[in-house]
């Protein structure tokens, strides 16, 4: 009630000289709308540099398998076969750090469409969720696979742009097939450009195929990684064996890879249908990294059962450099939109300040009166300093629709992508009541150090 | 019953390293229901007197008693509580609030009143004021639109609305032609009469003085004369 009444003192006063409490309050109108259209304009250029870093792979994590040793000699990483399709969908459910992840199968080898032959840099096999996590889910021509063709085995595959050009040459390459390994797989997407990744190889010089179709028709085993052991007792299984789906199925594959003596001794785990070469996936976002290596490190020791104290048989990667320098630019991105934001309100400010002790002296006469019948000092400091945070809120909240509105004039007319942001509105609101007060504060308390008899007696 | 008493009060400004003694011992009783005048040249110190009992100022020494209460001792707070609930203010310039109608200006005293008066019965009470003093038909005028004498009667129901015990008018006749004087202190002799209200009128104008029932003089920081004016004293015995 006392409350209300003091704002509505406020207000009339302030109604008593329009024209002056609005050009007062322009000061704090344009910093509070200065500050709301930067944050916007910022947090959408801020959003789009990070997407573009993202798109180069910054929240990417590799998962390889371990490296296996035989008498003090190591064979390098990813030198046994522990990851399975199951880790990667396990990821995807119980690491919430983690947005989507895809199993990789990798083989090298030549591709033949028509007369023309070339052999690409990366041959994967993996699902749709791969374009997911390198953030390349926008197709030239075509679309993706999907995971039905991944449980089918069908024999579908999606072509980087360098492939096209080799192969296809200006034509469409959607809708025809190309052979690998002597299987034909039809050709249904295109992949956008991607160009070069930062160590310099060329990203576009791919083939993507569910992993099922590489796994099982095009290579019996992983090409670089093979265990030894079972594509030689896979081989052998095969030449004895007669099957009219031989040529369906090359290499004859065994059901599932024979776990080695050394394997089986290390982890003594139930048979495995199949192993995956590497597992990508993307974590939620940048900062999140460190929690999704934490979370997937974890999963995959429980999944693998290694006791506590055994070193772990995978490897967990992450793109250091390159999410360093994505947290680095939001960082200064930010620090550069609070400096800006805090200059223009305290101008706004000391415009507040300057233009209430221009009212204090003003309403000299004033303040005598109201001590005279009775308001005491902080009567008249709570007035002058409601009569400020009115003048700021009342400031702040134009501000923040005129900062909303020439965003979206930005967004609008210059296509800069704006993001709004209710943190920065709760905030200017906040700092406006706040620059209130601080500015309000020293006018108000000279009001209220005012004598009532020179007061009333002042010209 | 005295309302007001004031004993052996002095005021003595410091400027600089000189003492400038405005009051020098005055001792005085203002009975409640009075009509009293004070009256002295400027520089008597006539308006020192007159911030005192009107609680804006404090004696330097000597104790000043409103209603059994020492005033002097109390804090600014206390004072202006004082003021508030106890004394209404009538100025010679009217000093209302520019660019406020005549209600707003009429409840503006119940905003610091101690027990807080709700929004419809400090609206009544105001009315019931404004036209008690004749402009019940101007409660939405602003001060540029009434004349001296209206507004000197907005300030007036101003001072009332508290329901003061005592009302102080310092030069209200000041700034108004003879006609308008005349009404204001009708009223003023109206309040007094009907209500039983203490009105203390300071002035310098003898014909002010003469409505008064009783005049203080003051001349050089004293009283140097009080009595009951003539006119009166005849008034009452017709």
């Amino acid at each position: 009630m006392r409350v209300t009444r003091t704002v509505g003192t406020a207000l009339r006063a302030l109604r008593r000289n329009v024209t002056r409490a609005v050009l007062t309050a322009v000061g704090i109108i344009i910093g509070v709308a200065a500050v709301i259209a930067m944050m916007e304009i910022g947090n959408g250029s801020s959003t789009q540099i990070q997407k573009t870093i993202a798109s180069m792979g910054a929240n990417n994590l590799l998962v390889q398998p371990g490296a296996a040793s035989s008498g003090g000699v190591s064979y390098g990483g990813s030198s046994v076969m522990t990851l399975t399709p199951e880790d990667c969908e396990a990821m995807l459910k119980e690491c919430p750090a983690v947005r989507s992840a895809a199993p990789v199968v990798r083989v090298r080898t030549q591709v033949i469409y028509g007369n023309r032959n070339w052999v690409p840099m990366y041959i994967y096999g993996t699902t749709p969720a791969f374009l997911d996590v390198r953030d390349w889910t926008d197709l030239d021509s075509g679309e993706c696979f999907t995971d039905r063709d991944v449980r089918n085995a069908s024999k579908v595959c999606v072509l980087g742009t360098t492939i096209e050009r080799e192969l296809f040459q200006g034509e469409s390459a959607v809708g025809k097939e190309i052979r690998v390994q002597n299987v034909a797989l039809k050709v249904v997407g295109v992949l956008s450009r991607k160009g070069a990744n930062t160590m310099g190889f060329d990203q576009d010089d791919v083939v993507l195929a569910p992993w099922t179709t590489i796994k099982s028709r095009v290579s019996g085993s992983s090409a670089q990684t093979a265990n030894q052991s079972a594509a030689n007792a896979g081989a052998a299984a095969g030449g004895t064996t007669v099957n009219s789906l031989n040529q369906l199925y090359p290499g004859a594959l065994p059901l599932y890879p024979v776990p080695s003596a050394t394997q089986q001794a290390d982890s003594p785990m139930p048979v495995r249908f199949t192993n995956v070469d590497q597992i990508t996936l993307a974590a939620v976002s940048g900062p999140a990294m460190p929690q999704a290596i934490a979370q997937v490190s974890q999963l995959l020791r429980d999944r693998h059962r290694l006791r506590p104290g055994v070193a772990d048989d995978f490897n967990v990667r992450d793109m250091t450099e390159m999410s360093k320098a994505l947290s680095s630019t939001t960082d200064v991105m930010t620090q550069l939109l609070l400096v800006v934001a805090l200059i223009s309100l305290v101008v706004g400010g000391v415009g507040i300040m300057n233009i209430m002790l221009v009212s204090v002296t003003e309403r000299t006469r004033e303040i005598g009166l109201r001590m005279a019948v009775g308001a005491r000092a902080r009567d008249i400091l709570r007035q002058f300093l409601v009569e400020a945070v009115v003048l700021c809120v009342a400031g702040g909240t134009l501000g923040i629709a005129l900062g909303i509105g020439s965003s979206w004039v930005v967004s609008v007319l210059l296509h800069w992508p704006t993001e709004s942001s209710p943190g920065a509105v709760v905030a200017a609101f906040a700092v406006s009541a706040t620059v209130g007060i601080v500015f309000g504060w020293y006018p108000a308390w000279k009001a209220s150090r005012l004598d009532p008899i020179e007061a009333l007696r002042y010209e | 019953m005295a309302l007001l008493e004031l004993k052996d009060v002095s005021k003595t400004y410091r400027t600089g390293d000189l003492d400038l003694p405005v009051l020098k011992g005055v001792t005085c009783r203002i009975e409640q229901g009075d009509l009293v005048a004070l009256m002295g040249a400027s520089g008597s110190g006539k308006t020192t007197l007159m911030n005192i009992l009107g609680c804006l100022d404090r004696p330097t020494r000597g104790e000043y008693w409103f209603e059994g209460q020492e005033v002097s001792r109390l804090s600014n707070d206390g004072r202006a509580h004082l003021r508030n609930s106890k004394i209404g203010f009538v100025f010679q310039s009217f000093n209302l609030l520019a660019r406020t109608n005549a209600l707003d200006n009429v409840r503006m005293p119940l905003a610091y009143a101690p027990h807080e008066v709700g929004e419809r019965e400090g609206r009544e009470r105001a009315t019931k004021l404004l036209e008690r003093v004749g402009l019940g038909d101007r409660l939405d005028h602003v001060p540029s639109r009434l004349s001296g004498g209206q507004q000197q009667r907005v300030a007036i129901a101003r001072a009332l609305v508290n329901q003061p015990s005592l009302l102080l008018a310092d030069e209200p006749t000041g700034n108004l032609d003879s006609h308008t004087s005349a009404e204001v202190l009708r009223m003023f002799q109206e309040l007094n009469r009907t209500d039983g209200l203490t009105v203390l009128l300071v002035t310098h104008d003898p014909e002010v003085a003469r409505v008064a029932r009783r005049t203080i003089r003051i001349k050089d920081g004293a009283i140097a004369d009080d009595g009951r004016s003539e006119a009166v004293i005849a008034a009452a015995h017709a």
